[in-house]
């Protein structure tokens, strides 16, 4: 698989990453990099394994149904850039 | 040419947890906005999700309540998207491997059953809200509901009109209350419904492109949503046009369905596994835990009312329509100790009417089941008709006691005393003696005339089979 400089300007908009087009090319470069390693990766034959979805082969742990957090609205919100009413205010999102 | 519609449903369940999915954060409804809203349901950097056991024990109560396969292992995955009410910049669900695999919801449309498959069930985190005009230029957030739990449900392209999917809907919304795991509030959007909907020459076994119409939180903007929507596709097609996969929205103002500004990208969610959350293993002594505490299933008790109480398919799917009722139902039963068809009668009747007019739930009924069962002994014993006991009813309602004490202050004990009745009746015949001529001349409708003139010279409290009886003599 070959990437372009429009993949990654349509992956940087999806994150909604700004990049610029210098930016654009060394990020193409390095993708590539990255896909080439597994390309490679992909020519061992693993017939017969099982995908592992994490790396290690333990499973989750489970938090008990129990209310621990108390408000700390005031403190999170001494940190954003704008609120009103106890919301958090962003740009308008809906024309 | 002959259309078929074809529908799927995908329906989000809110999970009845104190605490949010991957965090303490309480889930309580209506607070104040971000009071409700911790470090990880802001995502503020460096925070990791912990599982909550209970929101996995309800996706297991649902397995079971399908009777679906429950993966031994299932992954959490990264759902990436953009949208400000999602701080994480991705929800967490489940992709490739679901807790719940594929099931089956048997449903009734008039007098067909029809079973419904379930492709799936999956736990997930929700969204917070967006709050549009909350100051100018600006979108305010509330994100007390990031991280809700959700139990996402997906059928199987099998529905093949608006009711069906509105029964499919409804059973749905019945069992996940039932089985404890939601409060099936759909104002409060505990339980929404997106429902997909495509058309086709009838025959055909292609599908169709769909539509998906969002968010729809109530039956009855289901139904016309959907109506709506066929008739748009075939009106469609029909004049040669040709239908583009889209997610359209209900207005219920104008009753149609509108597609949403078409997204620049279309969806690529570049799913992959959550490294931050381990797979989930379920084990059998897992399931067998939940198992134990599960109640039983609706379908289960209808089929034990038909043959336990002799009740009608009918009756029993109406008493267990949820569990409140036929607990209802049951205790009254049981308390009674007589024929549980006038339980049956009682419950579905009277009670319903009155809790209907009042808009009150069964848990909420000023009449108890133990005041019911004292209510129908009385009508089974013949103290009173089952007209005056309509009459004691509506006192039990109004909070003026019990049956036997509403009986005796008013005086509505059934005359049972043949000699008391004859009197009644020497009197009704002396007065109408034109009624009892027609009768003589073989107008049989005069004889119910004249049992109605018994019935009211006692006020209602004659027992009419005995006055059938003395009148037919006396007439003889």
């Amino acid at each position: 698989m070959s990437l372009n400089t429009a993949d990654v300007k349509r992956i940087a908009h999806l994150a909604r990453i700004e990049i610029s087009e210098s930016e654009a090319e060394a990020t193409l470069h390095k993708l590539s990099g990255i896909l080439g390693l597994i390309e490679q990766m992909q020519a061992v034959d693993t017939t017969g394994i099982a995908p592992m979805s994490h790396s290690q082969d333990v499973t989750q742990r489970l938090r008990e149904d129990v209310v621990t957090k108390t408000n700390q609205r005031e403190a999170f919100q001494k940190i954003a850039p704008a609120v009103e009413n106890g919301l958090y205010l962003v740009p308008k999102v809906i024309e | 040419m002959e259309w078929e519609v074809v529908i799927g449903l995908e329906t989000h369940a809110q999970l009845q947890t104190r605490s949010k999915i991957f965090s303490g954060a309480s889930t309580t409804y209506g607070a104040e906005p971000n009071t409700q809203a911790c470090e990880i349901s802001i995502a503020l950097p460096g925070v990791l999700p912990v599982l909550n056991k209970e929101a996995v024990n309800c996706a297991i109560r649902f397995g079971l309540a399908v009777d679906a396969e429950i993966a031994p292992v299932s992954v959490f995955a990264r759902k990436n998207y953009f949208y400000p009410d999602l701080p994480k910049g991705y929800q967490i669900s489940q992709y490739e491997l679901p807790v719940v695999g594929k099931g089956a919801l048997t449903i009734q449309v008039g007098d067909t059953e029809k079973t419904i498959r379930i492709t799936r069930a999956h736990l997930e985190e929700d969204a917070g809200k967006s709050v549009h005009g909350a100051a100018e230029g600006m979108s305010g957030i509330d994100l007390n509901r990031a991280g809700t739990p959700l139990l996402e449900i997906v059928t199987e392209p099998d529905m093949r009109s608006a009711a069906e999917a509105v029964a499919y809907a409804k059973k749905l919304h019945e069992l996940v209350q039932w089985i404890g795991i939601c409060d099936g509030n759909m104002q409060e959007g505990s339980f929404r419904c997106d429902v997909n909907v495509s058309v086709r020459p009838k025959g055909s076994d292609k599908l169709g492109t769909r539509r998906e119409i969002k968010n729809l939180n109530s039956f009855k903007f289901m139904q016309q949503a959907i109506e709506y929507e066929t008739r748009w596709q075939i009106e469609t097609l029909e004049d040669g046009g040709k239908i583009e996969q889209a997610t359209v929205l209900f207005n219920p103002d104008t009753g149609e369905t509108r597609a949403m500004r078409s997204k620049e990208e279309a969806n690529d969610y570049r799913y992959f596994p959550d490294p931050d959350l381990l797979p989930l293993a379920i084990s059998e002594a897992d399931k067998a835990a939940v198992k134990a505490t599960m109640p039983e299933l609706p379908q289960a008790m209808q089929a034990r009312f038909v043959s336990e109480y002799k009740l009608s398919a009918y009756d029993a799917s109406t008493l267990t329509s949820s569990r409140a009722i036929a607990a209802y139902f049951e205790a009254t039963v049981a308390a009674f100790v007589g024929e549980a068809k006038l339980a049956a009668n009682w419950v579905m009747g009277s009670v319903a009417a009155k809790l209907n007019e009042e808009d009150k739930d069964i848990s909420a009924s000023p009449v108890s089941a133990m005041q019911l069962a004292g209510l129908l002994k009385r009508i089974a014993d013949n103290t009173i008709s089952n007209k005056i006991a309509r009459e004691v009813f509506d006192a039990m309602w109004a909070g003026e006691g019990d049956a036997d004490a509403i009986i005796e202050k008013k005086g509505l004990k059934q005359v049972t005393d043949s000699g008391a009745i004859e009197a009644i009746i020497d009197e009704v015949l002396a007065a109408n003696a034109a009624m009892v001529e027609e009768y003589k001349a073989g107008k049989e409708k005069a004889f119910n005339a004249l049992v109605g003139q018994c019935m009211k010279a006692s006020r209602g409290k004659a027992n009419p089979s005995q006055v059938n009886e003395l009148l037919k003599k006396k007439l003889s």
